[in-house]
């Protein structure tokens, strides 16, 4: 085994070198359902019929892909300036609660402001509850990893008690805030396109997707069209030299993880603003970590990114559809699909590098 | 309830709380002064709790329970040495796959052989480990004032791992300090070109000390499963493996401090569930998150430097490349 890294064409790397490695984890996943006494074909048939046969599987499957843009786009953002969030389940559901509390402490703002403001309070809690590492990182030298995971737990703890005892519904035995107020709440997509004489189904999609499709074009302004783009690309290859061509790494890692946190936000409105018009507990059913295999898939390019949630909304809804007809299979194969890409894409790189990097060189000397 | 008995009964429960996390502290603590680092302590023993009450069950025995919960939390181990050791992968990323991998598959094969949510039966029997009257506790408890109930409630009473927990703690204190094995361990983590140097293989060393990982990881899914609770339920290791590694930082990779560490996580806990719903005098009710977050927070302030200082060991998280 030699050190040195794998030579391969810019071709294979973004796109071949992933694209193996989401066909090695399906076919695990294959492997799973063999093992749990089902017919993976049948299984996988079912499962893009449920996602895409339909409008309303479609309009399901976007609505999920949402989710994971959000949460894809943060985990890449991190990871341009070199810093690994985890944080993101911790840092959407701060962003839930500080959306909730916006959205009940303004319910006398009229309807073109109510909802803006709320977009802001999410971004404003998802990005300080990561600052709050980033800071920590740059300042005092503990590193992001550790400091994000302990967070998680802290939102975790700090959402039950809120719910619980300051913003919850009263009377209600959920954990749970009252309605957000109606105007508020953002439109539905089948109610939005209705005028327009687009008849949809009704499914969850909401304009939330809209942003989540504009924070994908932003985000690609942001790191290759801007000047603190390259700031963060620069300390994310190599802080030294950053410093040393007079960019504040310590001032990047904290603006980079802000950002991140505040896209990490974009769940909350999705879920709680978009569809289900109030905050609880557990909103964000472990996106944030499904976040991480999709930002390591799209190899932290929004373009990635978008294909990479959209996989896993197909994955998501198709998987729900699936459970109903199967229920052996439930939608938990989507969190072990998700983990396996993860070990795939992310930690056996080198692995699957070399896998691709041969079977190039044998394509050229025959 | 006179005083001591309600501190019998606290510190009893602080004893159960703490196994799996002291189980679980160890096996980060041989990973991470090898210089590899685990964050997937919280899938392996996840994994290890769903395998051992499965093999339980099937086989109505405790004991093969253990060894297959070992086994499976051994092998979800070699997968994270694989991609960290051999192919110097980022080691926390294979963290996280280990611990998404080991929440999905165990829900979903829990559900697909019993149908139950994920959960497996209910262990009786043999198929539990039940609890280990020492020697004169009885006798103690009713001659010896003070100590004989102490003796006879917190030590105690206790499952057969609970005790190997214990056991492990003291060997690995005694073997990362006082053996040929753990000083190559432990320069491994800090130097690993030293240790190539004086021809001894960086990736055998590793690889035991993750293998070791895997195995206390084991016994820690095991005793929850198979000892405190008599089944596996979805997601029952609920954050412990991240405790355990805030309780490894807390105490300065060390085995020692570690275990201090656990047992007071174990008492906040224990207090926590005591405290839920009581209002204090001077203070009202108290928050019970408050106390279970405190784990968390103290450990990010204590990495934050403003209470002491946690030094890791100098490799850690650094693949090994013989060349450079």
């Amino acid at each position: 085994m030699s050190a040195a890294p794998v030579e391969l064409p810019h071709w294979a790397d973004v796109a071949l070198v992933p694209l193996v490695s989401v066909i090695a984890a399906l076919l695990v996943a294959g492997l799973v359902v063999v093992g749990i006494g089902e017919n993976p074909l049948e299984a996988t048939a079912l499962l893009l019929r449920g996602a895409l046969g339909s409008a309303e599987g479609i309009g399901f499957t976007l609505y999920y892909a949402t989710n994971f843009i959000f949460t894809g786009l943060a985990v890449a953002v991190a990871f341009h300036a070199g810093l690994f969030n985890i944080g993101g389940e911790g840092q959407a559901t701060v962003a839930g609660i500080a959306m909730a509390i916006v959205c009940l402490a303004l319910s006398m703002l009229p309807g073109f402001l109510a909802a803006p403001f709320a977009i802001l309070g999410a971004a404003a809690g998802g990005a300080l509850w990561a600052f709050i590492p980033g800071w920590l990182q740059a300042k005092r030298g503990s590193h992001v990893v550790i400091t994000t995971i302990m967070l998680n737990f802290v939102a975790a703890t700090l959402i039950v008690y809120l719910l619980r005892e300051i913003i919850g519904k009263p009377g209600s035995m959920q954990p749970e805030t009252p309605d957000f107020p109606a105007q508020a709440v953002l439109t539905p997509m089948h109610q939005w396109l209705a005028p327009l004489g687009i008849d949809l189904p009704s499914t969850p999609l909401n304009t939330a997707f809209l942003l989540a499709l504009m924070a994908l074009a932003a985000v690609w302004l942001l790191i290759w069209r801007t000047r603190l783009g390259y700031a963060i690309r620069t300390v994310g290859a190599n802080p030294r030299a950053a410093a040393y061509a007079g960019i504040s790494p310590a001032a990047v890692t904290m603006i980079a993880m802000a950002i991140s946190g505040a896209l990490a936000g974009g769940l909350a409105v999705n879920e709680a603003l978009g569809v289900q018009h109030r905050l609880v507990l557990d909103f964000t059913a472990g996106y944030g970590f499904v976040g991480i295999a999709v930002a390591l898939m799209g190899r932290g390019h929004p373009a990635g990114v978008g294909l990479a949630a959209l996989l896993f909304g197909v994955l998501y809804q198709g998987g729900a559809e699936l459970s109903f007809d199967k229920p052996a299979i439930t939608r938990d194969m989507v969190v072990v699909i998700g983990g396996v890409l993860v070990l795939f894409a992310g930690a056996l790189d080198g692995l699957f590098r070399r896998l691709v990097a041969g079977v190039i060189g044998r394509w050229g000397a025959g | 309830m006179d005083l001591l008995q309600l501190v019998a009964v606290i510190l009893d429960s602080t004893i159960r709380l703490s196994i799996p996390l002291i189980c679980a502290a160890m096996a980060g603590l041989w990973s991470e002064r090898a210089g590899v680092v685990d964050i997937g302590l919280e899938g392996k023993m996840l994994i290890a709790a769903f395998a051992s009450a499965v093999a339980a069950f099937v086989t109505g025995s405790a004991w093969i329970g253990l060894g297959t919960g070992i086994l499976a939390a051994l092998a979800l181990a070699l997968v994270h040495g694989f991609a960290a050791i051999t192919w110097r992968g980022n080691q926390i990323v294979s963290g996280v796959a280990i611990n998404m991998l080991a929440a999905g598959l165990t829900v979903i094969l829990g559900n697909a052989w019993y149908g139950q949510g994920g959960r497996t039966p209910s262990l009786e029997g043999p198929a539990r480990f039940g609890e280990i009257t020492l020697p004169f506790a009885r006798w103690a408890h009713e001659n010896v004032p003070g100590l004989g109930l102490i003796y006879d409630e917190v030590v105690s009473g206790h499952g057969a791992p609970a005790y190997l927990a214990l056991l492990c703690v003291i060997v690995t204190a005694f073997v990362l300090k006082r053996t040929r094995f753990g000083l190559r361990i432990r320069a491994v983590g800090e130097n690993p070109a030293a240790v190539d140097t004086a021809g001894i293989s960086v990736a055998g060393l590793r690889y035991g000390a993750v293998a070791i990982c895997g195995l206390l990881c084991g016994i820690g899914g095991t005793y929850l499963a198979v000892a405190q609770s008599a089944g596996f339920l979805p997601h029952m290791t609920a954050g412990r493996g991240f405790i355990a590694l805030a309780a490894v930082i807390f105490a300065n990779w060390r085995p020692w401090p570690a275990l201090g560490a656990c047992l007071l996580f174990g008492l906040l806990d224990a207090v926590a569930i005591r405290l839920q719903g009581v209002t204090l005098p001077g203070i009202g009710l108290v928050p019970v998150e408050a106390i279970q977050a405190l784990p968390y927070l103290m450990t990010i302030v204590l990495l934050a430097g403003f209470i002491g200082k946690a030094t890791p060991p100098r490799a850690s998280g650094l693949p090994y490349v013989k060349e450079r």
